[in-house]
């Protein structure tokens, strides 16, 4: 199958007369229609960046972008204003992490679904707001009709996520980003948009990039899982395999930081030390500071991608040795 | 104030948890709603009608003629002569001049806020959502109107260019500008970094739909606002350049300038040399506190 989005060695760097931020180093990943890649990882870990960088919509000054970007067999990068303009909203469109600040308060949301509709294809107020009550029926609004002349602020968290989805959807989107798009949601709303997500991802047949730093999300959402570190992909592999068997030190340490049925007075294992200074460049493994199985060669040199077995890939010289239990 | 609860009927799925909804009475509908229930918002806001309708309609409703002077008549108590509030220094009736001054003071009040509103307000979200150089050039001008005292900066420009209603306002709308391209530009830059700006343009939105609808949307409450707090600001500024002889000219009736020319009364019949600067603080205040009221009234978050 041509995959539907296709990135290499994507690197994002943030120059300003200070510093260079290094946030992304070298990225690959592609993500077939109708599939949900989830990248997973902490705060700063480029994911975020990863994810806008895909739609440009990076500070184009200061961001400087290398590598590929294909969407659809569009190259992105290359991609002038209009082109850029058919591609957000039209090709692909994002999910925020905060709907109260995602959504324009003075506006009532049928009002910026229409908007939005009208600046991608035209066509009358009518037609559109009759689509826009088709979408807010989608995303099971309950009764639409009022809501659709609703402020943002009237609304619940749940409710609003549920409108920034439907004006995502608003004209057709082939791929979707989320960028944690439950984060700001009660646990008990963040199941039911999450179960909403999955189920307008498989009907509507779209690729799902789906950002976020919690296992259990990604465990209900994803295909395939992506764990960034530092900027890079440390470990790739379908979701069930990488839960039940990870391969890299640092997933492991995620998974064992979880809580899951510990008895009360076990402590939970947090990975020790903090993510790097991304100012810096990482001669070695970014992760080998803090990681309990480091030997002097993980820091000689960035580790190369290792394939133990088909659809599998991790960063971590010590992968096809036989590895005991995280410490 | 307690909204209309209305239960969304009961769902089939359990993925639908319903929310109780307001009642929907769309933006305007509320702020009308809440207007109506601030009680001094609605008495200022009477009052402030019958000035500005007592000034469109001065001629019908004046009891004689603003420039009918009288030697034996000058300087009268309340109702000499059916005088109800007297006359002034030249024996024209103090009531009509009143009436016909607020037709003057209103204007000032008015128009250099409504030219201030339209230059500064541009001018801020132009370089509120410029870049870098742009907003420079245009907010370190703005910076050195703001650099004098506003009196002494509409004293000076209305000075150089001579009185007269028209230099007035010229006068005025240039000290007005900076202060509203300011509040433009802070409000612009604060909107542009939000997320639904980043969100619209995800959804492809070009500059110029972010800047029409979403910016737009957003600066033109604080704008508004402060337009509405700066009229009562114009008409003592006009009344304070008719006073020094900077704005209108004798013999056409403002309320500056009766303060000015009734000063020298002050000791022969105080009430009437007050009531000029009475008139401007009624005015002034009802301004003041309707758009308070306004401004409470259409804060969303409230």
């Amino acid at each position: 199958m041509v995959p539907l989005v296709e990135v290499n060695d994507l690197t994002v760097r943030f120059v300003t007369r200070e510093m260079t931020v290094h946030a992304v180093n070298g990225v690959t990943f592609s993500v077939s229609p109708g599939e949900v890649l989830c990248i997973l990882g902490e705060s700063g870990s480029g994911k975020s960046v990863t994810l806008r960088a895909l739609m440009r919509l990076l500070p184009p000054r200061r961001a400087q972008i290398t590598g590929s970007i294909r969407v659809d067999g569009e190259d992105v990068l290359a991609l002038d204003a209009k082109g850029l303009r058919h591609l957000r909203g039209g090709l692909v469109s994002m999910i925020f992490q905060e709907p109260m600040t995602a959504l324009d308060p003075v506006y009532t949301i049928g009002h910026q679904i229409v908007e939005t509709i009208r600046e991608h294809k035209g066509g009358t107020h009518a037609a559109a707001r009759a689509r826009a009550l088709e979408l807010l029926e989608l995303v099971k609004i309950p009764s639409p009709e009022r809501r659709l002349d609703n402020y943002p602020h009237e609304l619940s968290g749940g409710l609003r996520q549920r409108a920034m989805i439907a004006m995502a959807l608003s004209c057709g989107p082939r791929l979707l980003l989320a960028d944690e798009p439950t984060t700001a949601l009660d646990a008990t709303v963040q199941i039911q948009v999450l179960i909403l997500l999955r189920r307008l991802q498989k009907e509507l047949g779209m690729g799902t990039i789906f950002v976020t730093h919690d296992l259990g999300v990604a465990s209900e959402i994803a295909d395939r899982i992506a764990v960034m570190y530092a900027g890079r992909i440390v470990e790739e592999g379908p979701v069930a395999d990488v839960l039940a068997a990870p391969l890299h030190p640092y997933t492991r340490g995620l998974l064992a930081s979880t809580v899951h049925g510990q008895s009360r007075d076990h402590d939970i294992d947090a990975i020790p030390g903090s993510p790097p200074d991304l100012r810096i460049v990482p001669t070695g493994c970014a992760f080998a500071p803090r990681c309990g199985m480091a030997i002097p060669q993980c820091r000689a040199g960035i580790p190369e991608e290792r394939h133990p077995s088909p659809g599998r890939m991790a960063r971590c010289i010590r992968v096809d040795a036989p590895v005991p239990a995280y410490a | 104030m307690s909204p209309t609860i209305i239960t969304a009927p009961p769902s089939s799925h359990f993925e639908e948890q319903v929310a109780p909804a307001l009642m929907v009475r769309g933006y305007w509908g509320n702020v009308l709603f809440r207007l109506r229930h601030d009680r001094v918002t609605v008495f200022f806001g009477f009052i402030l009608l019958l000035i500005i309708l007592a000034a469109i309609f001065a001629p019908l409703i004046a009891p004689f003629d603003p420039y009918k002077e009288s030697v034996i008549g000058r300087l009268k108590p309340f109702g000499w002569r059916s005088h109800p509030l007297g006359t002034d220094e030249l024996g024209r009736d103090l009531l009509t001049r009143l009436i016909y001054g607020g037709r003057i003071s209103l204007l000032m009040g008015v128009v250099p806020v409504c030219i201030a509103t339209l230059v500064g307000g541009t001018l801020g979200v132009i370089g509120g959502f410029g870049g870098k150089r742009v907003n420079t050039v245009i907010m370190r001008t703005m910076d050195v109107f703001y650099a004098f005292p506003s009196v002494l900066l509409a004293v000076a420009i209305s000075g150089a260019m001579g009185g007269g209603i028209a230099n007035g306002m010229i006068a005025l709308s240039m000290v007005f500008t900076p202060a509203m391209c300011r509040i433009a530009e802070t409000a612009t830059t604060q909107i542009k970094n939000l997320d639904f700006v980043e969100a619209a343009r995800a959804t492809g939105a070009g500059t110029f739909t972010i800047l029409r609808f979403h910016i737009l949307g957003n600066v033109l409450g604080p704008v508004f606002i402060y337009a509405s707090s700066l009229v009562s600001v114009g008409i003592l500024l006009a009344s304070g350049l008719s006073f020094l002889g900077l704005g209108v000219k004798p013999p056409t009736a403002d309320w500056g300038l009766m303060l000015s020319t009734l000063r020298q009364s002050i000791y022969i019949n105080p009430e009437i040399c007050a009531l000029p600067g009475v008139a401007i603080f009624i005015t002034s205040i009802s301004f003041n506190l309707v758009s308070d009221g306004i401004r409470a009234a259409m804060d969303v978050r409230m």
